[in-house]
């Protein structure tokens, strides 16, 4: 089997232009949600109280918010979490100190709610608890703060590395085109209102080193290309690094994707953010490493003479 | 010719058979147990006290399975729930005779079914985080300022008795902030004070300040010795939160110093969690004072008092006036048991250290008939939970005795037990996960990672014949290592890190396809099999390194600021990165020699169609 029967190398560099104008749109796009409607952060980095009850019978949301809302709770949100007997229940931090006790009243609110209902006929019986996680003020900005953190030192990593194996022209288009996936995963949390959770925000890392890895992949082809094949232009040798390795490209990126297709399908609500944003990184991740940090590296200048200047990088080059 | 020295075979037949046998554990699955474990530092886990639970359960007819000694506690292996129920009272019935006063903790457990020889060499299952388990997870802070405060308000105490003791006079002693400022009338007083105050207590600095006519001297602790409180504080927590939990009898509790401040409570198999909650969570100091006046009316405390309201037996509430003077804090406390006194009354027992006995020896003679109230501090709201008049002159053991019923006893004795931490915590994260939803995410963890394995199988094996088939045999291997890696290591696995697991495995395929890709183009361009393997793999390896270290660094930063869950997945997510580079080049590259690697003659290799560009 063989699903890339190419002739000639694909001109993909001609278009680049048009690559960079979308790609440009989206980031504005993704940039203008993340601005206007902002993450929906979850509780571990706003603090609060988040409850997973499960009832034997569906229960009335509207009256649980508002038995909530009459038991002293500002903005309580309660939707359902997986099947319609799932309850997830969120309660911001509140001001007074009890915070940790802020479980066990919401329990008793809910209580009062099934016993109304009870004695009402509806038979709804006692909620049982699932889960509960509550997080203090600090722990969450704590978190934010080691997760821009980790951002920076994933950035700055990534871009000294490739610099020392590559070239800087190439690092700096690999950290702006990957960035770029990173912006517009977010853009889509902000889109949708997902919620932004800890396990989304590894997940986008992750993403980040995967998507660099792509862009890695093409760059060595680029190198390779280079040294080997006289009297190609830039342009020329990039089209022909992309053509040879977008079977690669596709393969992985689709065998990465069977495995986060099944987290979509079998990991239930816990994996499913999670899963949401490696889907999006992945394809974005093909986009961005193809059509946008090849394009960057021939805007930025990038030739012949860089690799084949000193005779010690060929001696590399047999590796 | 595509052949391996023997000695790279070897490394991989023995990583291979290395990773098979650390993987076992996890297949045979846990068997019910009782855990028995000292509460109390005179009481030792021993053989002695072995023979005592063997006796104990022969006594039952409860037939054991097999009983294991290890540094603090005794497992025993049960063949059932039903017996495991039963073991569990018949110990507790033999060592722990008066219920109120227990030495040992019996608690339900689970232990490894695998046979005694894979334990014997550390092979142990993976260890399962909390959200894969159920149980409670807790974070607590533990308030240094308000240690500080309440560690300068008792040497303000100190300095009181030591100037009186040199009959040297002042003009008042009193704690702002971080200061406790002593006047004096005259600055040859205030020398003379100075070098007493250096001599007894080297901790404190001094430094002389003049206002007006009043010479005084601000005293404060020395950084260094602010640093040596707070990791003593820290300790002495943690100590308290261990002895509370023991109370409990969970089976393996993590009590755990995080940071500078925090301490991370981890209760697996939890389920009364309001209890767990409410020994961790009584943030509880303890202060013994003398009282003024049993009863006051109104909210107006008298002079030199502060009014702390005490809940009667009946329920209503009174306020009691209590000298600002603290006589004793929890931390002198060495115990409190509910107990009877001579006439059958109900009592509880306490003891202190041997400072807190002199001092109390010292009060109760001074304040003979008079009352006394100990008072707990919760959330920095004091209760007084016992007012009681002092009967005789006592020393570091005495009893409280009233009108108590022996429920209130009890509670009492937990109540003073619970105070003795040294600086007052908050809790401030929680996380309970119930037993069923653990069992739920292990389920959804694994099913993600079985099906999306199968695809990628199937995909490789119908894509890439031959070599897709030793590739997903080099998966295999990769998810043996990457599963015997974290049983080995113990490393906690939780929801997230089985997602990094089976991201990981798909990442991992990457390296497989640059290298059958790169295979493929060689026999394209028409070099024959051999060389186009060994080219395949000599080519790709470079391309292989290059992206496992890119995504490298994300896991290691992940790992140095991840926390809680997102550790869990970076931890299993950088391992993985490491054993994938081994299966996939070296495992994948051996099994392909050994397949093709001797033939002389080979004129095609099963890597799938080479379509080649007509010309």
């Amino acid at each position: 089997m063989e699903f890339f029967r190419i002739r000639k190398d694909i001109p993909f560099m001609r278009h680049a232009l048009v690559f960079n104008v979308i790609s440009l749109i989206t980031f504005l796009l993704a940039v203008f949600f993340l601005a206007t409607k902002g993450l929906h952060f979850s509780i571990e980095f706003t603090g609060g109280t988040l409850m997973e009850v499960s009832y034997v019978q569906a229960p009335d949301l509207q009256q649980i918010r508002k038995q909530l809302e009459s038991d002293g709770f500002a903005d309580p949100q309660v939707q359902n979490f997986g099947s319609s007997r799932d309850v997830l229940i969120r309660v911001p931090l509140a001001k007074d100190s009890e915070t940790s006790k802020v479980g066990d009243r919401v329990m008793a609110s809910l209580a009062k709610v099934s016993d109304g209902t009870q004695s009402a006929g509806a038979g709804a019986t006692a909620p049982v608890l699932k889960r509960v996680e509550f997080v203090g003020p600090q722990v969450g900005k704590e978190l934010a703060e080691d997760g821009a953190l980790a951002l920076l030192l994933v950035i700055v990593g990534i871009m000294l590395y490739l610099a020392m194996r590559f070239e800087w022209r190439f690092a700096v288009s690999a950290i702006i085109a990957n960035m770029h996936d990173v912006v517009i995963i977010l853009g889509f949390f902000a889109l949708f209102q997902w919620e932004f959770s800890l396990p989304v925000l590894a997940a986008v890392l992750a993403v980040l080193g995967y998507s660099v890895n792509e862009s890695v992949v093409v760059f060595d082809r680029v190198r390779e290309t280079f040294k080997k094949k006289r009297g190609l232009g830039t342009p020329q040798v990039l089209d022909h690094a992309i053509t040879s390795t977008i079977s690669r490209t596709i393969i992985t990126h689709g065998c990465t994707q069977m495995m986060v297709t099944s987290m979509l399908i079998f990991g239930g609500a816990a994996l499913h953010y999670f899963a949401l944003a490696l889907t999006i990184g992945i394809c974005f991740g093909i986009y961005s490493s193809v059509l946008v940090a090849s394009p960057l590296v021939m805007w930025l200048g990038v030739s012949r003479e860089q690799f084949i200047k000193p005779k010690v990088e060929k001696q590399e080059a047999v590796v | 010719m595509n052949r391996y020295p023997l000695w790279k075979n070897l490394t991989v037949l023995i990583a291979l058979v290395l990773g098979l046998l650390y993987t076992l554990p996890n297949f045979f699955g846990e068997a019910p147990a009782v855990q028995v474990a000292s509460v109390k530092a005179t009481h030792k886990v021993d053989l002695k006290l072995m023979n005592q639970v063997e006796a104990a359960l022969k006594a039952a007819s409860v037939a054991p399975q097999g009983i294991y000694l290890d540094l603090n506690s005794i497992r025993v292996r049960l063949a059932d729930t039903d017996t495991q129920l039963k073991a569990k009272d018949a110990i507790e019935k033999a060592l722990n005779p008066v219920p109120a006063d227990a030495a040992y903790s019996v608690a339900l457990n689970l232990v490894s079914n695998s046979p005694n020889w894979l334990t014997g060499i550390h092979a142990l299952p993976m260890y399962l985080g909390l959200d894969l388990r159920g149980g409670v997870h807790f974070l607590l802070q533990v308030d240094m300022k308000g240690a500080l405060t309440k560690r300068l308000d008792s040497t303000a105490a100190d300095l009181r008795t030591l100037l009186r003791d040199k009959n040297l006079r002042h003009g008042g002693i009193s704690r702002s902030g971080e200061f406790v400022n002593v006047l004096f009338r005259d600055t040859e007083t205030r020398d003379k004070a100075k070098q007493a105050i250096a001599a007894s207590q080297p901790d404190l600095a001094l430094a002389e300040t003049q206002t007006g006519a009043d010479y005084s001297l601000a005293v404060s602790l020395k950084p260094q010795a602010v640093k040596t409180f707070q990791e003593e504080a820290l300790k002495q927590n943690i100590a308290t939160l261990n002895k509370r939990i023991n109370e409990l009898a969970v089976a393996e509790p993590v009590i755990q110093q995080q940071g500078a401040d925090r301490i991370v409570v981890q209760l697996p198999g939890v389920q009364d969690v309001a209890r767990a909650k409410d020994l961790i969570g009584r943030t509880a100091t303890l202060e013994v004072r003398m009282v003024e006046q049993p009863s006051v009316l109104g909210n107006e405390a008298p002079a030199g008092t502060d009014l702390v309201p005490e809940r009667r037996r009946d329920g209503s509430t009174t306020m009691v006036a209590v000298k600002k003077l603290v006589v004793l804090t929890g931390d002198r406390f060495n115990g409190a048991q509910a107990t009877f006194d001579e006439n059958q009354r109900p009592a509880v027992a306490v003891q202190l250290d041997a400072a807190g006995g002199r001092i109390m020896r010292d009060v109760t003679r001074e304040y003979l008939k008079k009352m006394m109230a100990i008072i707990l501090i919760e959330k920095g709201k004091p209760e007084a939970i016992s007012v009681a008049t002092i009967q005789g002159e006592f020393g570091n053991r005495f009893q409280i005795t009233g009108m108590f019923s022996p429920e209130e006893t009890n509670t009492l004795a937990i109540l003073i037990r619970s105070g003795a931490v040294a600086a007052p915590m908050d809790i401030i994260e929680e996380r309970v996960i119930g037993p069923s939803l653990g069992a739920d995410n292990i389920a959804k963890g694994f099913n993600s990672t079985l099906w999306g394995f199968v695809a990628i199988s199937l995909f490789m094996a119908t894509y890439y014949l031959l070599f897709g088939a030793v590739s997903v045999f080099a998966l295999s291997a990769n998810l043996l290592f990457l599963v015997a890696l974290l049983s080995l290591l113990q490393a906690t696995l939780t929801l997230p890190g089985i997602a990094a697991i089976a991201l990981t495995l798909g990442m991992a395929i990457d390296a497989n396809v640059l290298i059958n890709e790169r295979v493929r183009e060689e026999l394209r361009n028409g070099s024959t099999p051999q060389a186009a393997i060994t080219a395949g793999y000599e080519r790709a390896w470079a391309t292989i390194l290059d992206s496992n270290v890119t995504t490298l660094i994300a896991g290691i930063a992940l790992l140095i600021f991840g926390s809680g869950p997102v550790r869990g997945f970076a931890v299993v997510h950088c391992l993985g990165i490491m054993t994938s580079i081994f299966s996939s080049v070296v495992v994948s590259r051996a099994a392909i020699n050994l397949i093709y690697g001797s033939r002389r003659k080979l004129d095609a290799v099963s890597i799938g169609q080479i379509w080649k560009a007509a010309p």
